[in-house]
């Protein structure tokens, strides 16, 4: 028999036993449902995880420090990275070409120092670091009150939680509940700040400085340091930490890179690098790369450490995480299918129902000419239509469930004054999957029903009565 | 009425033939012999009645010349093919196309419509489904359900439901009619239209007809030849007039 013929056929004869075919395909609709639920609730864990990691600019971030430095070295870096001397210098070319690599989205000059913050006249040292606009997206700004920089170049800062309790003196005693970033913000928010800072300029050429060529070749040169005051504005409070990664460096106080270049601040780094005080060419004491895909980090870091930089981004951790989820999925995709499998066992019986009640019209078709295979195809066919229709419902059925337990839990993360989450998600590749699924489960459940119809013999099935 | 094409087989060359034809088998600790020893031939064209009391094995042999059944020992050969040595795929391709059967219960499946019950066997021989439409709709014509193509068989009187039953067992042009008491569940003036389409099958599309009946009247009205069995065995074989035996009483046996 041809395929379309089956196919009628097959839908005919459930419609002839509507009820019970009907709970059967609800059976593996639910099975296909849980298993569309569970494994959803994994991809949509996933999900959220590699949104979050994505965000919080960890596993995307790679940390590009010269030799010439000192800080943030393991012993392994010690050993295997550049001699000091090998290494390059960390300047705006290195940047530059840092940042036309493959796969790298942007490369921008760490500029953080300690300086001197007046708020109402009280002085108070901080560590202030500059951002780039991207970091707009970062998740650390997720719960911010106020706004983030309007520009690359305004005069505006962020501060996070811990530097606004002290500006308004409200550090709460070790163990005491912090306050709330809302209650502070209200009192901060479009206040300025006096930040002192200690410029970098240029000595003029006029000094005569050739008769002193330095041993290594390079023209001797000098700048002079001059104290500058600039007032910021405070436009947002940020209550998560965006430079967890950094350590005892981390900024509290953070304000535009452009802004932060233009200023010309004094830095650690210029000590060392005091030759090229005069030049156009800023040198970096380091510079943050974010990488396209967290992915790609690895092939990145080689590329720069090729150039005899030193790098450090945090990349395993993702690694193992891939490995959890794997774990979770195998889980949830075995504690779904057991429905499914509970689910197979009623198309047997409902197909080893229906051969009895159908034994004289099996015995007519076989003497009108039906070979045992035209017989067993329809079976299959019946049991094929019951899984991948049950499978259609099921998917939809599962989706349904997933967005009603997504709109449950947000209603309790916003009870929680926490912002919603999508943590639910069915791929198009889990739907087909699920129905695939769905169907050749009960094709094989209807295995055995279709070859016992297909051996009945006719003689004694047209005798049933 | 439309006519089918006609495939006459030349008449006189041997249509059935089958030799020392047995059918045993265990009922507990007995041993059935259904069909025990049974040989004869069938001429193409021929309408044959095969008589017998209930239990004398004349179903049993019109179902091993169907390939419903196989012998035990024996052999069958029906249009050149001995069918104890096809194969279940090569003897539903045999029912399919070379035999057509009705039953005493019409055997017609009651969730389909007569035209679908009439279009079952089509669908088997995988006939393209717009051919399928035409060759229902002549078959039902030809034995007047024209009208009544989308009932179902519980809508219809059992005349008309045999009626649906033969243009199903004629609808893929077999060379054999076999008939297991077509008339048993219909009253005689039915009973009579109903032989009269087999015999019209028989006269105009050449079709070989063996039918199963205990009614020795209708076979001495219908059929050229009488097979008498008993017990298995074949006791008489004798050619009959049609219409034209003087009609008694008498039942069975001769």
């Amino acid at each position: 028999m041809k395929i379309p013929d089956l196919a009628e056929l097959a839908l005919r004869n459930l419609r002839e036993s509507l009820l019970r075919n009907s709970l059967t395909t609800v059976g593996i609709s639910v099975g296909v449902a849980s298993l569309v639920a569970m494994l959803s609730l994994g991809t949509g864990l996933q999900q959220l995880f590699s949104r979050r990691l994505a965000k919080s600019g960890l596993f995307d971030t790679v940390l590009v420090s010269s030799r010439r430095e000192l800080h943030g070295m393991s012993r392994e870096e010690e050993r295997n990275g550049p001699s000091p001397g090998a290494s390059r210098i960390l300047d705006e070319p290195a940047r530059q070409e840092i940042e036309r690599l493959p796969n790298v989205a942007e490369a921008y000059p760490d500029i953080r120092f300690i300086t001197e913050l007046r708020y109402e006249d009280k002085p108070h040292m901080t560590t202030i670091a500059a951002l780039p606009l991207s970091a707009k997206s970062n998740d650390a700004f997720e719960g911010m009150q106020g706004s983030f920089f309007s520009s690359d170049t305004a005069a505006e800062v962020i501060l996070q939680k811990s530097f606004a309790e002290e500006l308004l003196g409200k550090t709460p005693p070790l163990g005491a509940p912090e306050p709330n970033v809302g209650d502070l913000a209200p009192q901060l928010l479009d206040k300025e700040l006096t930040m002192r800072y200690a410029q970098r300029v240029a000595a003029p050429e006029t000094e005569p400085a050739a008769s002193h060529v330095a041993a290594d070749g390079l023209a001797e040169a000098s700048y002079s340091v001059v104290s500058r005051e600039q007032k910021l504005k405070i436009v947002g409070i940020s209550d998560l930490d965006p430079e967890s990664l950094r350590g005892p460096m981390r900024g509290r106080v953070f304000f535009p890179l452009k802004l932060a270049q233009s200023l010309h601040v004094m830095q650690p780094a210029d000590l060392r690098e005091i030759s090229r005080a005069g030049s156009d060419q800023p040198v970096y004491s380091s510079i943050s790369v974010r990488v396209k895909n967290p992915a790609q980090v690895q092939g990145v870091e080689d590329a720069i450490k090729k150039m005899s930089f030193t790098t450090f981004s945090i990349l395993d951790a993702s690694h193992s995480l891939q490995q959890v989820f794997r774990v979770l999925y195998a889980f949830l995709g075995i504690f779904g299918s057991l429905a499914l499998t509970v689910a197979s066992i009623g198309i047997v019986n409902t197909l080893v129902m229906a051969i009895l009640e159908r034994r004289r019209e099996i015995g007519i078709m076989k003497a009108i000419g039906a070979s045992d295979a035209d017989v067993k195809k329809l079976f299959f066919a019946e049991a094929g239509a019951m899984g991948i229709l049950g499978g259609i419902v099921g998917v939809v059925l599962g989706w349904a469930i997933g967005q009603i337990i997504n709109f449950g839990t947000n209603i309790y993360l916003k009870r929680q004054s926490l912002p919603p989450e999508h943590f639910w998600a069915v791929p198009f590749w889990l739907a087909g999957f699920a129905v695939v699924f769905a169907f050749l489960v009960s094709l094989v459940s209807g295995l055995y029903p279709a070859s016992r119809a297909a051996k009945l013999d006719p003689v004694q099935a047209l005798r049933y009565e | 009425m439309v006519t089918l094409p006609e495939a006459i087989p030349e008449t006189g060359t041997v249509a059935i033939r089958s030799e020392n034809l047995c059918r045993h088998y265990r009922m507990g600790e007995a041993l059935i012999r259904a069909v025990d020893g049974i040989s004869l031939e069938v001429r193409a064209g021929e309408f044959v009645a095969l008589l017998g009391s209930s239990g004398s094995g004349k179903s049993s042999a019109l179902n091993l010349i169907a390939g419903l059944d196989r012998p035990t020992s024996g052999s069958v050969v029906v249009q050149n093919r001995d069918l104890a040595k096809l194969s279940r795929e090569e003897l539903a391709k045999y029912r399919l196309h070379v035999v057509g059967m009705v039953f005493q219960s019409f055997n017609l499946i009651a969730s389909m419509t007569i035209a679908e019950n009439v279009e079952l066997p089509l669908r088997f021989a995988e006939i393209e489904r717009g051919r399928r439409e035409d060759l229902v709709r002549e078959a039902l014509q030809r034995v007047g359900l024209g009208a009544r193509m989308n009932h179902r068989p519980s809508e219809l009187s059992g005349g008309e439901q045999q009626r649906a039953a033969l243009a199903r067992a004629l609808i893929n042009r077999p060379q054999l009619l076999l008939a297991d008491e077509p008339t048993g569940n219909l009253d005689s003036h039915t009973g009579s239209e109903i032989m009269d389409l087999v015999r019209e099958f028989n006269k105009q599309l050449g079709m070989t007809v063996v039918m199963v009946t205990h009614e020795r009247a209708l076979a001495e009205r219908y059929a050229e030849r009488m097979i008498f069995l008993a017990d298995g065995k074949l006791i008489d074989d004798r050619a009959n007039v049609p219409g034209t035996a003087h009609s008694g009483p008498q039942r069975g046996r001769p």
